[in-house]
């Protein structure tokens, strides 16, 4: 195998059918490698998928749907955008992705963070969970389309806000429809309308403070911002109302 | 029975990715363009089709004959093809006709002939009655009166080719590569609930009417036979043939613009209305009593296409991809962006609409005084 122990890969992903370019990523990892740098992406999906611990993976291009999809530790960076599904189920890593998202980003994620520069589509976070020290974590810099926290029941969700202009509200409708687990932590206006009948505001208090102080530094860090400015604004904690809100729907 | 897993997956692993892809291309000042690069697009959305179907129109396809009704027909049999060019002499002048180009491609078994006549309305037709609706009276009577044959486009200077295949062996199969139009639109099928027949492929037409689709049209029924009380019979077994004769009837008939066929086809909620200025408000509930017949229920995205115009929309949840991308004169709507990125990798702008909002590219007004050329290119509304 040409690939084997070479600390950094570099593929030309052009023309490379997804099957191929992610075995191809198994078989260099299994070999050692670290570093993978992937140029001339194209709609490839489930990049990273399989891969566990501490891989980097630097994507130039457009990646196809569920990119990092049940990925397990690895790091992927995208300088472009991503499609839908980014971070499906994924159980540990992150995501970083210089551009925005399609829909249903992280879905169903059991671990891991995603952070996105700029916006993400509907769905974002559908179903995302936690369990004991593993917290799937989503940042968006921007805004997201409606049925944001979709039946969240776990982890953490941060919008910034950051490219809504001054006084305009966030404009996604039914804003954790459906929640049961997690918070959601939201900087820029939103009107009751806007959330979910399961949701209930609060102002955050100290612990909160401190989980999102320590995103949003991670946050600022990976795409250049300043932490304190973004920090400055005032945020709102959404938190579900019930932890079983369908316990008695059907057995009591 | 054929085992459809069979089909879908080779590799036999059970994975299987199947949705339909969608994608349109516009140069919103009318140059025209090869299908090269079109061709390309939708073949890197190979793997979201099964192979049950592809498809594309092309308009600005014909400056020779830009007057004429270019009719594109599909014969399943020699037979139909004598009868119909006896109904086409009795009811058109016929100023032009040939077999539409192939070659032949092994995939595309027992492909139907497909022939396309340039047509004037003529001496047959009843002066009460305008040039469209003459034609889209005798494209019904084709379709349901003639056996073996239907129109596949029946639009001036546009054509619609499509059939059963992947959409880039159905592009070889036409030869559509030598073709050029200013917009083109391009469909790969996964067929959900119908049949995957020739006819059934996407765009589906009327007039000058295209449409191409992901999703499910779960409201087909209810438009279908709302659709009959004004003369648009369904003779091609899939859902998303409502659509194109709603717009016609909606936008062509009705003379509705853009922004109000998107509030019947994807009406805002009842919530959203109560919510409204009071004027808005009793547009959105008129619109909601008046045309409730064509609220398309269902996940959705189309591109919609004719003469001068391509729209892209999505039901009001977005259950189904639309993502845009505008670099200088040209518009693109797919599916999948990784799609646009392929022939067009610096985008001056990428972006996702929201469900339910329109995205209209437009061609630019080219009238006779052009101090007052129209500068708008791309109505996109709010983006945020």
């Amino acid at each position: 195998m040409t690939d084997a122990k070479e600390p950094l890969v570099k593929i030309d992903a052009s023309g490379i059918y997804y099957r191929d370019l992610n075995t191809r990523l198994r078989n260099v990892t299994a070999n050692g490698t670290r570093r993978i740098t992937l140029r001339n992406v194209h709609g490839q999906r489930y990049i990273g998928t399989d891969l566990n611990g501490p891989i980097e993976i630097e994507i130039f291009g457009t990646p196809g749907n569920d990119l990092g999809a049940f990925m397990n530790g690895p790091r992927i960076t995208v300088h472009g955008n991503a499609q839908d599904g980014c971070g499906n189920t994924m159980n540990d890593g992150e995501i970083i992705v210089h551009g925005h998202a399609g829909d249903t980003v992280g879905l169903s994620a059991r671990g891991g963070k995603i952070f996105i520069r700029e916006d993400v589509g509907y769905r974002a976070g559908i179903h995302m969970k936690e369990y004991k020290d593993k917290k799937s974590t989503i940042v968006v810099g921007g805004t997201a389309q409606d049925f944001v926290g979709e039946y969240m029941a776990g982890g953490i969700l941060i919008l910034l806000g950051m490219n809504l202009r001054r006084g305009k509200s966030h404009r996604a409708k039914f804003i954790g429809t459906g929640m049961h687990g997690g918070v959601i932590y939201i900087r820029g206006k939103v009107e009751e309308y806007q959330l979910g009948k399961e949701v209930g505001v609060a102002e955050l208090d100290k612990n909160d403070s401190q989980v999102l102080r320590k995103l949003v530094d991670e946050f600022a860090n990976h795409f250049n911002y300043n932490a304190e400015e973004i920090l400055q604004k005032d945020f709102i904690k959404l938190y579900p109302r019930s932890l079983r809100p369908y316990g008695r729907l059907y057995a009591y | 029975m054929k085992d459809i897993r069979l089909i879908n997956n080779t590799y036999n692993d059970d994975k299987v990715i199947d949705a339909c892809s969608i994608f349109g291309a516009m140069n919103l000042s009318g140059a025209r363009f090869s299908g090269e690069s079109v061709i390309k697009a939708i073949a890197n959305m190979h793997d979201r089709g099964n192979g049950l179907g592809g498809g594309f129109s092309i308009y600005g396809l014909y400056p020779d004959f830009t007057d004429q009704y270019a009719f594109h027909i599909m014969f399943l049999s020699q037979r139909a093809r004598k009868d119909a060019e006896e109904f086409l002499l009795k009811n058109f002048n016929i100023v032009y006709k040939e077999e539409v180009p192939t070659r032949s491609v092994p995939v595309i078994k027992n492909p139907p002939l497909v022939c396309r006549y340039f047509l004037d309305t003529g001496a047959a037709k009843p002066e009460d009655i305008s040039d469209d609706d003459y034609v889209v009276e005798k494209v019904m009577e084709i379709n349901t009166g003639l056996s073996d044959t239907f129109v596949f486009s029946s639009g001036k200077n546009m054509a619609v080719l499509k059939g059963v295949g992947y959409p880039e062996q159905i592009a070889e199969y036409f030869c559509l590569e030598q073709y050029k139009g200013y917009l083109w639109t391009a469909h790969g099928r996964f067929p959900t609930n119908t049949v995957a027949w020739w006819g059934g492929a996407h765009p589906f037409s009327i007039l000058d009417w295209t449409v191409i689709h992901n999703g499910e049209i779960s409201s087909y029924g209810i438009n279908r036979r709302y659709l009959e009380q004004f003369g648009y019979m369904c003779t091609m077994q899939t859902d998303t043939e409502v659509v194109a004769y709603a717009v016609d009837l909606l936008i062509r008939k009705h003379n509705l613009p853009w922004k109000i066929v998107a509030k019947i086809v994807a009406a805002p909620f009842w919530d959203d209305i109560e919510r409204m200025p009071k004027k808005e408000k009793e547009l959105s509930m008129a619109l909601r009593q008046v045309y409730g017949s064509l609220l398309l229920n269902g996940p959705f995205a189309v591109i919609i296409a004719h003469q001068g115009e391509m729209i892209g929309l999505t039901d009001r949840i977005r259950l189904r991809p639309l993502t845009v991308g505008e670099k200088g004169d040209m518009l693109y709507l797919s599916s999948e962006e990784s799609a646009i990125r392929l022939i067009a990798p610096e985008l001056d702008k990428a972006w996702i609409p929201m469900g339910g909002e329109p995205v209209i590219g437009r061609l630019k007004d080219k009238t006779t005084k052009e101090s007052k050329m129209v500068k708008e290119s791309v109505t996109v509304g709010d983006k945020k």
